[in-house]
């Protein structure tokens, strides 16, 4: 099941051989070669790199993607940082961040943060799970087409990474006049951040090409 | 045709969304084969909406620095920070190598976003071919290195939401941290939106 285009879309040819790849920095067109572990092809004439060799399985992806799940879990649900101040003691979590912009007049900022922390990670993660499932049988799962196409948009929104170098500077300026100390939640974010850097070298667009279409 | 061909003088439109090569039909809303997306040679209206993006997040970024991003209440003494103040503090009082870090994620990648998109429009405007290698790299830079501008934001809500004393010490957030948020989410819209194959475009000495 593709999705039904409107009537007044037509639809252009594939182009004649699977084989060419066109550079997305300056148009260059190549013909594709097989790549070997740890080859990446790069462009002649703006050196953008082209595709990179994709050494890891859908099986070995779905392990990833479920890790990820359970660590983004541990770090939404631990607090990050805790801070003590005459006997008294706030933990901080990702939510009650949120929820604390949002009453401190600073609506924009709380959304962005739910977005690009919260809920653009969680759609990534439950996609890629949904289609992977299905692509580890060889079929696509239903919505294939549109959902990758939500996983191009969503990808550069997703700020993890960022979050927990917030977290560390917030520690080193609190610790200027208060205790703190890191919790579970912040070891957690560390993880997940390592765990987006190895997701980092993994172009999602292969799924186009390891999961055939017409078995849907 | 040179040595290396482009798409156009093959009658080949890549998907901007899924990559995949389709030929070019000449049809006007063409969409791609296999993910549906419409088919553009290249990003519609790209250098109008990238400049508009671009001025905007300027206008922005104006009281983003002037105005306080955040505010320490401690035993009644109230202190405003700026965003360039937060940096100094961390200086003196913290430690430097994050202090550098600040510097760089807040002022020095917002600065270099606003200085090379502005560049890349121009050039294009101008269709020359000067330092066309370096410039693709440039404009691959700043696409890499835009999201990491949300540190502060993210440094303003963390504090917020953990000094919580009341009258013996709070941290608000002010409104330069919501005008920091629009600029960083509008120069990453304008990368977006530039289409690094206008570089290319001009035919003169291809290499």
């Amino acid at each position: 099941m593709s999705t039904t285009p409107p009537a007044a879309i037509e639809y252009t040819q594939k182009a004649p051989t699977p084989a060419l790849l066109i550079c997305e920095h300056c148009d260059t067109v190549y013909r594709r070669r097989p790549l070997r572990r740890g080859d990446v092809a790069r462009c002649a004439r703006c050196h953008a790199v082209l595709e990179r060799h994709q050494p890891i399985s859908l099986n070995a992806m779905f392990a990833l993607v479920v890790t990820v799940m359970v660590v983004f879990l541990q770090a939404n649900v631990w607090p990050i940082i805790t801070l003590a101040l005459n006997g008294q003691q706030i933990h901080a979590t990702l939510w009650a961040i949120i929820i604390m912009m949002w009453k401190e007049h600073s609506q924009l900022v709380a959304v962005l943060a739910a977005a690009t922390l919260f809920f653009f990670p969680l759609c990534k993660m439950g996609i890629l799970g949904w289609l992977l499932i299905f692509g580890r049988k060889g079929r696509r799962a239903p919505g294939f087409a549109r959902l990758m196409v939500v996983l191009h948009y969503i990808g550069p929104w997703t700020m993890s990474e960022v979050f927990v170098l917030g977290v560390l500077v917030s520690i080193v300026k609190a610790h200027m006049y208060f205790d703190v100390s890191a919790d579970a939640g912040v070891f957690a974010y560390a993880a997940l951040a390592v765990l987006i850097t190895v997701f980092a070298g993994i172009d999602v667009r292969q799924l186009w090409d390891k999961i055939p279409a017409g078995s849907a | 045709m040179s040595a290396l061909p482009r798409a156009h003088e093959l009658g080949l439109i890549s998907c901007h969304v899924c990559g995949q090569v389709c030929r070019d039909t000449q049809v006007e809303h063409a969409a791609c084969p296999r993910c549906g997306s419409a088919l553009h040679r290249r990003k519609p209206y790209s250098c109008a909406r990238t400049w508009a993006l671009l001025i905007a997040a300027f206008i922005f970024y104006i009281p983003a620095n002037v105005l306080p991003i955040m505010r320490t209440v401690s035993l009644g003494d109230v202190d405003d920070n700026t965003i360039l103040s937060g940096v100094i503090e961390l200086w003196v009082k913290g430690s430097p190598d994050l202090a550098v870090i600040v510097f760089t994620a807040s002022i020095l990648v917002p600065m270099t976003k606003f200085l090379v998109i502005g560049t890349l429009l121009l050039s294009a405007h101008r269709g020359t071919s000067w330092a066309r290698r370096q410039r693709a790299m440039l404009y691959r830079l700043v696409e890499f290195v835009g999201y990491w501008s949300m540190l502060d934001v993210f440094v303003v809500s963390l504090l917020t939401a953990l000094v919580q004393f009341g009258f013996f010490s709070q941290v608000e957030p002010l409104p330069g941290v919501v005008y920091f948020g629009l600029t960083v989410v509008l120069t990453m819209l304008a990368s977006m939106s530039f289409d690094p194959r206008l570089i290319w475009d001009c035919q003169d000495d291809d290499d």
